[in-house]
């Protein structure tokens, strides 16, 4: 997998294989799996409707420095000028006009669009980033217990027991305050990328138990059906077993974990920057927002909605791409 | 290919003793292991076919995983083509391998899901890293048309045939790398009747062709006395009776045989005729029973056959029987013969 955000990520996965190769000779040529359930997923309205708000999310927070060229306004721009004097701003819907497109923040005065923008890339880098490093964890652990069994098996199993027993809110309140003090002082500025690495590393050590479970089941599972067998009596190595026999048939449950993996970690990044344990105050970050709106939310509830929005908007859409690229790749499990 | 000649002495596949215990869960309370195969010996030579019949959970799908090693035997010795197969390491086994393949039960379950019917074929050759004239490719086709499946189909995937078409696809996987002996394990239980008779017969042409060797683990009788020049009955993880199909068919000894025989409906010849009824269960494999395994349900069992257990010697007949009170004679005079 690669470091591409969500939507890209599984359509790539699903497309290879690829349509185009088979589409040379329609009657010699099957449809693949993975053909098949890209078919289905292109059938299904909620899919196209989410996916085309992925898309569109995912490019403004990829074309985030573009946009800020042609809006003209940085993130750290200040507009003091336009906020009365008790630092609320001026016009209607928290200084909404055509200037600035979502108004301002009340005390700072920066712009809230271009910040939500940016915010979008935050939050889509630390979800994505997450999700991959949960996906690969999850893999490797799940295939190796699921494979190997005996003693891997019975380790790999009591640590995901034992990771799922550690409460991950507590940990990361005592974790990431005391990893900022261990690698910066008390009075320094802790680098944006930081806060954003150690966010991610918390992710992917409390995300990876769901994916591993799901993996070891599935290979588990695979290991005992008979086309295995067959590749084992033909004397096939591990290598061939893993790669071949197992992990294509493993894709579509990976992806699916994937997927909903990152609306969770979405959440669980503004959930902590919420509880001020997150990203630094100048990285413009969801949670961030919210945690500073709601101060407000009686002078200025047009700067709560616009965050709360869009947050609401990203999660829901990846949440339902998700769910209907579970469908299109497994459709029994439909309800 | 690499090991062995066409014309070496002795019979292509010795088995000797061979034994699975497969432990319980917590053995500390009920004790044994589950003795799924408990001393087999027999032998087959290049282009035979031997058919290993009996009901179910008597070992004879055990048995075929033993054979190609899917399963480690417990003890015993396998004997493929002047080679100890129980004692070869992985590298010493792949070239072993390709000569010994195995057809399985499920055509849903054998083919991978995500692999092209060329690849799923391939895979013996990719596996065995065997490099055939004229490339894999068209070894793949050759293979396909072998099996009367057609070759244009290469880029399929198995969902988009039918039962007997994935049979046949097993097939030609299992025949790849051109294998003497063929592990056919329940290879038509699962497909339909009408279905069934096609690969039955396919098997056959194959076997006669290729001069395969074959072992066709079933519990159709019909289907075994159609294919099969030996037939070894099973009972309890042992062979109780082993020899030429006319013996066994018309000659049996053993009283399950016989039984075993009788129960087969004659569709044309309905009615109680003559049917021997066995009584009670099998008994658990975990226990089984002292001396002679059948006697709790032999309708001939004495006090000897508690204790002492009856070994498999040939007594008359073509066959050999494990049996103290072998019978003789024809099984049912005047009924015609089964057919499938």
């Amino acid at each position: 997998m690669s470091l591409s955000p969500v939507d890209g990520t599984a359509l790539v996965a699903i497309e290879s294989g690829g349509p185009a190769g088979g589409s040379r000779d329609r009657r010699s040529v099957g449809r693949s799996p993975g053909q098949l359930a890209w078919l289905r997923l292109r059938g299904d309205r909620t899919a196209f409707v989410s996916g085309a708000t992925l898309v569109l999310l995912v490019l403004v927070a990829f074309a985030a420095p573009l946009i800020e060229l042609t809006y003209g306004i940085g993130p750290r721009d200040q507009f003091q000028g336009k906020l009365d004097g008790f630092g609320l701003p001026l016009g209607h819907a928290g200084g909404v006009s055509g200037e600035h497109f979502f108004g301002l923040e009340p005390g700072l005065g920066r712009d809230v669009f271009i910040r939500l923008v940016y915010g979008l890339r935050t939050s889509l880098f630390v979800a994505v980033s997450a999700a991959v490093l949960t996906a690969v964890i999850g893999v490797v652990l799940g295939t190796l217990a699921g494979y190997l069994g005996g003693w891997v098996d019975a380790v790999v199993t009591w640590v995901t027991d034992l990771t799922l027993a550690l409460p991950f809110l507590v940990v990361a309140l005592a974790l990431i305050p005391t990893l900022t003090l261990r690698f910066h002082g008390q009075r320094d500025a802790v680098p944006p990328a930081f806060g954003v690495g150690v966010l991610i590393v918390i992710f992917a050590l409390f995300g990876w138990t769901g994916t591993a479970r799901l993996v070891r089941g599935q290979v588990i599972a695979l290991r005992e059906r008979e086309f295995v067998a067959a590749a084992r009596a033909s004397g096939a190595g591990p290598g061939h077993m893993l790669f071949r026999q197992l992990l294509p048939n493993l894709w579509a449950p990976i992806l699916v974990s994937f997927s909903l993996a990152v609306p969770q970690f979405i959440t669980g990044e503004a959930a902590l920057s919420f509880i001020g344990v997150g990203l630094t105050q100048e990285t413009p970050s969801f949670g961030r927002m919210i945690y500073q709106s709601l101060a407000y939310l009686q002078t200025d509830p047009a700067f709560v909605l616009f965050p709360g929005v869009t947050i609401f908007a990203l999660v829901f859409a990846v949440n339902l791409f998700g769910d209907a690229l579970r469908d299109a790749l497994d459709p029994k499990s439909a309800r | 290919m690499t090991v062995g000649t066409a014309d070496e002495p002795g019979p292509l596949l010795r088995v000797r003793g061979l034994t699975k215990h497969f432990p319980t869960r917590g053995g500390r309370r009920r004790g044994g292991p589950v003795r799924a195969v408990d001393g087999l010996d027999f032998e087959v030579r290049a282009g035979e076919t031997l058919g290993l019949v009996g009901e179910s959970g008597c070992g004879k799908s055990t048995t075929g995983r033993l054979l190609v090693r899917l399963l480690e035997p417990t003890d015993g010795s396998i004997e493929f083509a002047g080679h100890d197969l129980t004692r070869a390491g992985r590298r010493q086994l792949r070239p072993l391998r390709a000569q010994l393949q195995i057809i399985f039960q499920d055509p849903y379950a054998s083919l991978n899901p995500r692999h092209t019917v060329g690849r799923i074929i391939a895979m013996p050759l990719r596996v065995s890293r065997a490099d055939p004239p004229g490339g894999t490719k068209a070894r793949v086709r050759e293979l396909m048309e072998l099996v009367g499946l057609n070759p244009e189909h290469y880029n399929r995937y198995p969902h988009e045939f039918s039962g007997g078409q994935r049979q046949r696809v097993g097939i030609a996987r299992a025949l790849a790398t051109r294998p003497r002996l063929v592990v056919a394990d329940e290879p038509v239980s699962a497909l339909d009747v009408s279905i069934q008779a096609q690969v039955v017969n396919l098997l056959r042409r194959l076997q006669r062709d290729l001069g395969l060797a074959l072992i066709l683990i079933a519990h159709d009788l019909a289907v075994v006395r159609h294919l099969c020049q030996r037939v070894a009955v099973m009972y309890l993880g042992r062979i109780v009776e082993i020899g030429d199909r006319d013996d066994i068919y018309e000659r049996p000894q053993h009283p399950y045989t016989r039984a075993l025989l009788s129960a087969v409906p004659n569709v044309g010849h309905l009615g109680p005729a003559g049917r021997l009824r066995l009584t009670g269960e099998v008994p658990t494999p975990l226990d089984p029973p002292s001396g002679c395994r059948f006697r709790t349900r032999c309708p001939k069992a004495r006090d000897r056959c508690a204790v002492e257990e009856p070994a498999l010697v040939r007594r008359g007949g073509g066959q050999a029987t494990a049996c103290h009170f072998p019978e003789s004679g024809p099984l049912r005079p005047e009924r015609g013969r089964a057919t499938a």
